[in-house]
Formats: C-alpha cells, structure tokens, sequence
C-alpha cells in the first residue's frame, strides 16, 4: 500500500504542475502558441477516444477522424444554419456522435482483429466522402464559413483568444477526469480483460459486445466533441476534419505519447505538435521524420513517453525501496509499465 | 440433478464428435469424463460450457434449456470452466485478475465509474474482499500482486481455478486441470477439487492422469468415438471390458 501511495503522490504532483503551467500559459507566450497548444488539446481530447479503443479495449478504430469530423460539422451547421446555441449544440453532438458509435458498432463489431480495422477505415472514408459530397448540406469542399464563437455562459465570454483556450482547456480537464474515473474503475478493468483475452472475459460471464459497445460510445462521445470545440474555435471547417488522415495522426500522437496510459494522449499531442512547429522549415520533408520518430518509437519504446517514463519509475521504486509493493503494477498500467 | 443432456450431438462438416449422449450430473458430485484422444470429451465440454452450440439434443442447467443461451449467460447461469492450456489475463497480476473474474457479480456502469457512487464504491471493495477470499481458499495469497507472468505453472492452474469459483458458480468445469504439472502438485491440486466439492460445488473434469481420477471421482463417464460406452464408479470403470478395449484396442474397430 505504501508504493500506491508514493505513486499517486508522484502523479498528482505532476498534474497540478501540468495545471499550474496551463493556466498561467497565455501570460507568457504569444497568440500563436495560445492557438497551436488549444489546437493541441483540442486534438488531445479525440486521442482520448482512440485510447480507450485502441489501449484499453484493444481494437485500434480507424473510424475516429469520421467522428471528429461528424462533431465539427454537425455543431457546425446548428450553431450556423438554425442558431442553436453553442452549449446546446456541443452536447447534442456529442450525445449524437455516440449514438451514431453503437449503431456502427452493432455491424463492426462483429469483425476481430485486422478486419476491424479495415472495416472502420472504410466507415472513416464513407463518413468523409459523405461529408464532402452532400453539397446541399455540408457546403461540399468549401465547407462551412462564419460558425459563430461559443456563446456566452452566464458571465462568461468568449470573444478572446484567451478565454477560448480556457475553455478547451476546461474541456480537456473535463476529458481527462472522465477517462481516468472511468479506466481506474470494475469498468476500466472489464475492457482491459477484453483486451487480454475476449475468450476468457465472456466466460467470466462478461458481455463483451455490451462492453464494446460501451467504451466506443464514450470514445465517440468525446471526439464529437472535440470536433464541436474544433468547429467553435476555428470557426471554419472544411472536409478535412474527417479525413482519414487525421485519424492517423491521433494515432501517431498516442502512440508517441503511450497508450493505455492516462498521461499518454496529451504528452503525446503536445510533445508532436512542439516537433511540428520546431521542424516547421521541412515543411513536408517533416514527415520523413515523423516516419523515422515513429518507427524508433515502436520498436524501441513501445508504450511511448509515459509508458517508458512510468518503467523507470517503477525501476527508481524498487531500486530505492526495495519494498516491490502491489501500487506499481495494477492491471491498467502493466502494459505501459512491465514490459 | 444439476445438468442432464439428451441425446447431445454435434457434427462438424461431416464429422460426428459427439454421438447422443445422454448424461447426467448430479448435485455435489464429482465426477470425471475420459476416454481416448479424439473421443470427444472437449467437445462435451465445449457444448455444456456454451462454447458451441448443439447439431442437436439437449442440455438442461437446473431444470433450464441451455441450448440457445450465449457464453456469458452460462456464468452468470452458475456455470464456471477452465481451459485446457491455462487461460489468464495475462497483463494483471493475479488480484487484478480474481477481481475481474468476480465482474459478473457486479453492477456498477459507466456513471458509478464517472461519478464515484457509493455502489461504484462498495463493488470496488466487494471485489477486492472476494478476491482475497478466493486467494486463501485456492493457497495462493503469497503471489497476490504477483504479475500473472512471473508465478509458476501449479500457481497459474491454481488461479485458473480461482477464477472459476470466483463468480460463485454451482457447477465448476475443469478441463484438464493437471496437466503439465508434477505428481506432487497433482496430489495438491486434487486436494483442492475435494475442497471445492466441499463448500457445495458440484465438479465436473476432463482428465488424463487415471491415477487422479480414479482417487477423486465419485462416478466417471467413459466416451470413445462421440459415444457414452460406459458409466459408473470408478471401480466399475476399471473392470469394464468395453473401457479396457478402447484404451487399448480401440483402433481395430473404426
């Protein structure tokens, strides 16, 4: 119990740094990294979804982009086109996105392993040809222009850039809260025993589907929603925000980042839109960095910083305290920890 | 009674694995299943434990038809199984693997995670508490936060079995529960299947070791070729003619 205890104490110091450092960001650095680090976590909230699909439960969804995408735009076109206010669009979206995760998951769940993936990618590129070709609707390839700033909430504004990242980042939190209540729970523990093994999880009287169907709604929920924030906070959209791409780039950025891990997507979202900007002068010959990073990161590091951050620890722990205590390897954290 | 089949069969493409088999458990026995390889005891197993589903008869679990009834209902139904080649969560350790075993026992969702409700609370603890009980009552509290990869392979049969009493099943199934270990961890693990007959379960095992069987069971069901050819006590079954003959001639009369 003693490990346990020093561990939480060692996260908890570092979250209220992160917190600290957060809040007191726009005073230090220019309006454009006030936009690029709101990007960042705008981002970091669809990484959360994918790392509860591909870290927790195990099925890597190639489908998140579409939800991103579904979030951006259906918020899009109700705070523009019937002028629903901001804080009844977003969880409208977000609420709809997941609804729409269980009726695709009904059909795709029925796949395992590399057909899942096929599958969601190409319900990723179904959702982003619909999104580009329903002209009628979406504004086809020149998208939706002039979607209106989050309204105010009661006292609240958000006509400045500061505020709007305050309120991504208070998203973000929300996100953050929400997964880690979530993964640290009986439910967490359920998807990571689908992970490990469907076979045995049912046998112990586990409803797998159920479950399933379970963490791609909230997966969904969540990037909904940071398609919403996306959407409120560019205020320009076009059929990008669904491509397939971006799904492969939140997948980049947890796996930099770690998965399976709480820290993982918002490490891994900073951390590679920081070597973006650094190797902005590459312009496109950053890729073949990105390419190189990743393939290092994979082979060498494959729980990512936070996984490899925690194995140290766990190293440091039992290296100082001989004590090796139960705190440090709980089911949720052996894969980025023990491997 | 605790589960009869009638007439259970099942055909894979032209292959007849199990041939009508009508059988019987009863209430806090135990009893074994064995016969040669290929005689289709996995099969029987994989159909009363809900793994397939059959061509056609019946099983029937306390009374209930069980033929439509997917995987997981079958634990929640009080039927627990172990696998052959010892199945575990293999990224816990051996507590994180007891309390998911004990899930289906609880009722916590998605807003008592989010939220920290007291039953979210009290099933957290509840888990933990069963856990620990089942740890003591299969001798493995030593290895408690042991990762599931480092104990050794009696420890991992040991939790296999842990993890099917765990959700306080009536009817335990062990597929081969001594195989790959050592005589003296067998004469332990044998120990532990009387244990569990008796707080009430009633046991139900696929096994090779004769020996084993033949000291453990109060009745054995012989299969050879997908059909039932014997069943009775143990001293009937060794002295049966027709038993004798499919372990040591069964080849002459396919």
């Amino acid at each position: 119990m003693a490990g346990q205890k020093k561990w939480f104490k060692g996260s908890t110091l570092l979250v209220v740094l992160f917190l600290l450092a957060a809040l007191a960001l726009p005073q230090f650095v220019s309006r454009y990294y006030i936009q690029v680090i709101a990007m960042s976590f705008i981002f970091a909230i669809a990484v959360y979804g994918l790392n509860l699909m591909e870290g927790y439960l195990g099925l890597l969804s190639l489908a998140q982009a579409g939800f991103f995408g579904i979030g951006a735009y259906m918020s899009g076109l109700l705070t523009l086109k019937i002028h629903v206010s901001f804080w009844l669009a977003l969880p409208i979206t977000a609420l709809l996105t997941a609804v729409l995760a269980v009726l695709i998951g009904f059909i795709s769940f029925r796949t395992r392993g590399h057909y899942f993936v096929i599958l969601t990618l190409c319900i990723g590129v179904i959702i982003n040809l619909v999104i580009e070709k329903w002209e009628s609707l979406t504004g086809g390839v020149r998208g939706l222009i002039g979607i209106p700033k989050p309204s105010p909430l009661g006292p609240l504004t958000f006509n400045t850039l500061e505020s709007q990242y305050y309120l991504v980042l208070a998203f973000l939190i929300l996100t953050v809260f929400v997964m880690q209540r979530v993964v640290n729970s009986l439910v967490g523990r359920t998807f990571v025993s689908i992970r490990n093994s469907e076979e045995l999880a049912a046998t112990l009287g586990i409803n797998v589907m159920a479950n399933k169907l379970l963490a791609f709604a909230i997966a969904a929920f969540f990037t909904g929603m940071a398609g919403a924030l996306y959407a409120g906070f560019i205020r320009f959209i076009g059929p990008d925000v669904s491509n397939p791409n971006l799904t492969f780039e939140f997948l980049l950025y947890l796996l930099i980042g770690g998965q399976a891990t709480i820290a993982g997507p918002i490490v891994g979202t900073l951390v590679a839109s920081g070597l973006t900007e650094g190797l902005q002068f590459f312009q496109e010959y950053r890729m073949v960095i990105f390419g190189a990073l990743l393939m290092i990161m994979v082979k060498f590091f494959p729980w990512g910083i936070v996984g490899f951050s925690k194995m140290l620890w766990s190293k440091y722990q039992k290296h100082f305290m001989k004590k090796a205590s139960e705190g440090t390897a709980t089911m949720s954290t052996a894969k980025g920890g023990e491997i | 009674m605790i589960l009869e089949t009638k007439s259970l069969t099942k055909n894979f493409g032209g292959l007849t694995a199990l041939n009508h088999v009508d059988f019987q458990i009863l209430e806090g026995e135990i009893v074994a299943i064995i016969g040669p390889n290929g005689a289709g005891k996995s099969t029987f197993f994989n159909l009363i434990a809900g793994f397939y589903r059959p061509s056609s008869g019946s099983i029937a679990f306390m009374g209930k038809d069980m033929s439509n009834t997917k995987i997981h209902q079958f634990a929640r139904a009080g039927i627990a199984r172990t696998f052959q080649t010892t199945h575990l969560f293999s990224d816990g350790t051996v507590m994180d693997n007891l309390i998911v075993g004990y899930r289906l026992k609880t009722k916590m969702g998605f807003w008592d995670a989010v939220l920290h409700t007291p039953r979210a609370k009290r099933e957290e603890k509840e888990s933990r508490d069963k856990a620990q009980k089942v740890l003591e009552f299969v001798e493995l509290s030593g290895v408690a936060y042991e990762p599931v990869s480092s104990i050794s392979q009696e420890a991992a049969k040991r939790l296999a079995i842990g993890l099917g009493l765990i959700s306080e099943p009536r009817l335990l199934l062990l597929d081969e529960p001594a195989a790959g270990i050592n005589h003296d961890e067998t004469a332990g693990l044998a120990k532990l299947i009387k244990k569990i007959q008796g707080v009430g379960i009633t046991v139900c095992l696929i096994e090779h070791k004769m020996q084993m069987v033949m000291n453990l069971a109060d009745r054995i069901m012989v299969l050879n070729y997908g059909s039932k050819i014997a069943e009775g006590a143990p001293r009937e079954i060794n002295s049966n003619p027709q038993v004798i003959e499919a372990y040591l001639g069964g080849g002459e009369h396919a």
